[in-house]
């Protein structure tokens, strides 16, 4: 016993000897990176190139093209990295210093991908204005997933099925229009599959509020059961209905949804065409975002959402029920992940293929996370991802010599940087994920 | 008395849970401005009782009348809208939102559409405190209000509901003797504007001091009613018992020997990295109560978790018998003769699924003569359960049945037992010991705490109760914000100049002595 002590002794001095000289940091961490990544661009990378080649960034004519002198614009990222690494490494511990640092290694996150840009189009042009237009469509169910999982974890529901809500939408949205387009108009027919998506995220969710509310089943079992639901109802579907019609699948074409352009606003300069000027879905993102966040912070309904979410039972002693405010917040968020849904089977193109939300359930809720469960940070998330899976087409088309399966990961790479350092601790609503149960 | 109106009345109350008769045809009067204490042991039904009136139980006998008038409480909305608001022992605030946002939840005032107006609210609660003395700002967030404010904006959640009985359900347990004083001050003001009040305590000084009236329950019985102005505290205690009981802790001078516990220059940090204890000495002496006051939440928990191996150390030492334990697993702590009674004892002092036997032996499962080789010994097991849970009264008295079963007050008499009873304790760490515990079962365990002192062991006492500290420990030391504040010897230590210092007023050093006047010292 005495020699166990003695010797745990020994090691746990060595350890504090040097953990009392160093401190691993966050801001530590991400400063080595950002100096190692600004000496490889100064020192390996920006040499390789002529320094008169131009990379010019055309945003069709809506504003007059950027031209950058690559390398130069390579110095000098390469500066601002090496520099913010060594601002970071600064060993001061102070909070105002602190949150300079990580502003700066904000920067030079956000830096990153303009930076590859530049270098992978040197000597060419390459079109902005579709990256950008294209970065807010593929945010779009990434917004809207997200709004859906801020919805019910903000009621105290863990909501990790908002990918099968999604799929369930957009299978039973798709299979609408493929059975009236015969009947009605097409825009009627997209009309009534946007709402029939919309109404079947909200059934599913039924199931999950059903499950874990009144079941009190645990919110992520019966979250991957809905997730697991929807993977084989939908591709049951898809083959009963779509695939044993006469002429398969492409029997039946509407078009996606029509191009809406709001007046006025679709005239202004750049974010005219990449933001005032688009599809249904899309545009409702707008209205969503804002719509949550008024509910949320000025409205009976969101003060009680979100006491309900973090101390049910002081919500219930005031006489607020909580079964009732879980229940209705859960459908509200299904009926927005349906709504997503819809996005990818009548928005995005027209047709429905087995999984096709392909994991952009899980990012709405990384989106979320990184928002730390407010609608307008999980916007700014959403964006994040859905501009990373913009920049990644861009990629392809300049064919960057990367391999592809690479460039693909970039996403997930965003997710797990974003998740891992630069939002640090996000604390979820209080109660969210544990079963209300009155005494 | 006579001539005010009664505004509550509960006759022939009755409420039966599944083999337990909670309320027994309960008769009890509130009159309009008095303060009623309600006295009794735990489980002796007091808070069925307030349930019932709140209407989260429905009575499966007898009737309600308030203001003469017989009703039926569905659920907190009914009594709400009756007029009664309820102080809840464990605050049922939202810590992330703010004072108005908690005031108003549930009672919101809106203008159309649903959405909120916080301007009116505010002022409604600026108003009401004003008339009531409840000083807060209507802007700040709950979780950075002290504990004592965080009751005020609970009592304010009653008021600004038109609130005209208030039930105040312990509402001292969490407040520091300043902050006490306080409330005291508040209940006077609204008795003094025609707010009646039950006051639900075990605490027999407090009720003698605030209540006009005591109403005493015991066994889910009345056993009577006391005036305060005649009786004293030995006369209420043996009235919430059934018999005479000791409240002075009976117990001869320490006799300190060796140092068993030296900590030096010790920091900790809490789970949000936040720093909590900021370098801590302090040494315990075998066969003295060293007792450790403060307000929750100056780092006495962290402490605890460090000595007992559950916390990693930022910095400094802890010996134990001149041994390093600094960082040591918690078994090897165990072993070298630390016992430890945690403060959240359901959650970190037993497995509640497990049966009481199972539980008698968590620290010394796999050693002999409970294990042999890698079978467990269950005649051995078996015998020490039913001996420690008999010493210690834990009931029901049957050692299969599981942790879970037993009532509050039972499981802790059971970890005591384990904690008290394994062999070769040097150091005895004991937090918030009797907290939840009635008077009898205070009065045995502080024997026993006394008896393993004068066996020759350490005690480390951990409380929130100022009574406890003082008449237990041998030496206080005050802990506020991190450090120890102050030590003294128990028998210099009085309420006041402890609670000044749990409050982080330090005593100012004696002013030198004007010439020509000396003192002996």
């Amino acid at each position: 016993m005495a020699t166990l002590t003695d010797q745990r002794k020994t090691e746990s001095s060595w350890l504090t000897g040097w953990r009392e000289h160093i401190r691993i940091t966050r801001a530590g961490v991400f400063g080595l990176l950002s100096l190692f990544l600004g000496a490889l661009l100064l020192l390996r990378v920006a040499p390789t190139y002529d320094p008169t080649l131009i990379t010019t960034l055309t945003f069709e004519g809506q504003i007059p093209d950027l031209r950058f002198f690559a390398v130069g614009f390579m110095n000098a990222v390469g500066v601002i990295y090496v520099l913010g690494g060594l601002f970071a490494l600064i060993p001061i511990e102070h909070r105002l210093l602190h949150s300079l640092k990580l502003i700066w290694l904000g920067i030079n996150l956000a830096l990153f991908v303009p930076t590859v840009l530049v270098i992978t189009a040197i000597g060419t042009s390459t079109n902005m204005l579709e990256t950008l237009t294209s970065g807010f469509r593929l945010a779009t169910p990434i917004v809207i997933g997200a709004l859906a999982g801020i919805w019910c974890e903000r009621s105290g529901v863990v909501n990790i099925a908002i990918e099968g809500m999604m799929l369930t939408g957009a299978c039973l949205g798709f299979i609408t229009v493929f059975l009236l387009a015969p009947y009605l108009q097409s825009q009627q027919a997209q009309f009534l599959g946007v709402l029939i998506a919309t109404l079947m995220g909200g059934v599913m969710a039924l199931l999950h509020a059903w499950l874990s509310i009144t079941f009190r089943t645990d919110q992520i079992v019966s979250g991957t059961v809905i997730n697991i639901l929807a993977l084989g109802l939908t591709s049951f579907l898809r083959d009963e209905i779509l695939l044993a019609a006469p002429g398969g699948e492409g029997g039946v074409s509407t078009g996606t949804l029509p191009i809406l352009a709001i007046p006025i606003l679709s005239d202004l300069p750049l974010i005219g065409p990449s933001l005032f000027t688009g599809q249904p879905i899309f545009l409702m993102m707008f209205v969503l975002v804002i719509g949550t966040h008024v509910i949320l912070y000025y409205t009976r309904w969101g003060l009680r959402t979100r006491a309900v979410g973090e101390n049910p039972k002081a919500a219930d002693t005031l006489g607020i029920n909580v079964i009732r405010n879980r229940y209705i917040n859960v459908i509200i968020g299904g009926l927005l992940a349906g709504f997503a849904g819809a996005w990818f089977s009548l928005e995005a193109t027209s047709s429905f293929d087995n999984g096709m939300t392909g994991g952009l359930g899980f990012i709405a809720l990384a989106a979320m996370i990184f928002g730390k469960w407010t609608p307008l940070g999980a916007t700014i998330g959403g964006l994040l991802f859905g501009f990373s899976q913009a920049f990644r087409t861009r990629f392809q088309i300049l064919e960057v010599p990367i391999p592809e399966e690479f460039i693909q990961m970039i996403p997930y790479i965003v997710t797990m940087i974003v998740l891992a350092g630069l939002v640090g601790k996000a604390t979820a609503p209080k109660a969210d994920g544990v079963p209300y149960k009155k005494e | 008395m006579a001539d005010t109106p009664v505004v509550l009345e509960v006759r022939g109350l009755t409420k039966r849970f599944p083999g337990v008769l909670a309320n027994d045809h309960i008769d009890l009067k509130l009159c309009k401005g008095e303060v009623l204490g309600l006295l009794g042991e735990n489980g002796a039904g007091k808070s069925t009782l307030m349930n019932l009136i709140y209407g989260l139980y429905k009575p499966d006998e007898g009737e309600i009348l308030i203001n003469g008038e017989s009703v039926v409480i569905h659920d907190p909305n009914d009594a709400i809208r009756r007029g009664i608001g309820m102080v809840h022992q464990h605050f049922q605030l939202v810590p992330v939102l703010t004072v108005t946002e908690n005031i108003m939840l549930g009672n919101e005032t809106v203008r159309g559409l649903g959405f909120l107006n916080q301007r009116a609210a505010k002022k409604r609660i600026l108003e009401l405190a004003n008339q009531y003395g409840l000083t807060v700002n209507p802007d700040a967030l709950v979780q950075d209000l002290p504990v004592g404010v965080q009751q005020r904006v609970e009592i304010l959640k009653a008021l600004y509901r038109k609130a005209e009985i208030l039930i105040l359900d312990e509402p001292t347990a969490v407040l520091t003797p300043q902050e006490i004083e306080g409330l005291f001050n508040i209940i006077d003001t609204l008795t003094a504007r025609g707010v009646s009040i039950i006051f639900i305590s075990h605490k027999l000084k407090e009720v003698l001091r605030i209540c006009d009236r005591v109403t005493v329950l015991r066994l889910g019985k009345v056993v009577g009613d006391a005036d305060p102005k005649q009786s004293t505290q030995e006369s209420l205690a043996s009235m919430m018992v059934g018999r005479s009981v000791l409240l002075r802790v009976d117990k001869p001078p320490a006799q300190p020997r060796e140092s068993v516990l030296k900590v030096e220059g010790l920091n900790l940090t809490d789970d949000r990295g936040v720093q909590v204890v900021k370098d801590f000495a302090l040494e315990v002496f075998a066969g003295e109560i060293l007792g450790i006051a403060g307000v929750q939440g100056n780092g006495q928990t962290e402490l605890i978790e460090a000595i007992t191996g559950l916390r990693a150390t930022e910095s400094g030492t802890i010996l134990l018998d001149g041994k390093n334990i600094t960082g040591v697993t918690p078994r090897l702590v165990t072993q070298a003769g630390v016992a430890h009674v945690p403060e959240d004892r359901q959650k970190n002092g037993m497995v509640s699924s497990f049966l009481i036997k199972d539980n008698m032996r968590l620290q010394s499962y796999y050693r002999a003569p409970y294990a042999m080789g890698i079978l467990s010994n269950d005649a051995v097991i078996n015998e020490t359960a039913e001996k420690w849970t008999q010493a210690y009264d834990v009931r029901p008295a049957n050692i299969f049945n599981s942790m879970g079963a037993l009532s509050g007050g039972n499981q802790q008499k059971a970890v005591i037992a384990r904690e008290f009873s394994r062999d070769q304790i040097r150091l005895l760490i004991v937090a918030q010991p009797t907290r939840g515990l009635d008077v009898g079962s205070i009065e045995f365990i502080h024997k026993q705490i006394v008896r393993l002192r004068d066996e020759g062991t350490a005690v480390l006492l951990v409380s929130t109760e100022l009574d406890e500290i003082l008449s237990l420990s041998d030496r206080i030391a005050v802990m506020y914000a991190g450090r120890v504040i102050d030590t003294m010897p128990a028998d210099q230590a009085n309420r006041e100049s402890i609670g000044l210092l749990m409050a982080g007023v330090k005593r100012e050093d004696p002013a030198p002595e004007p010439l020509g006047v000396s003192t002996h010292g």
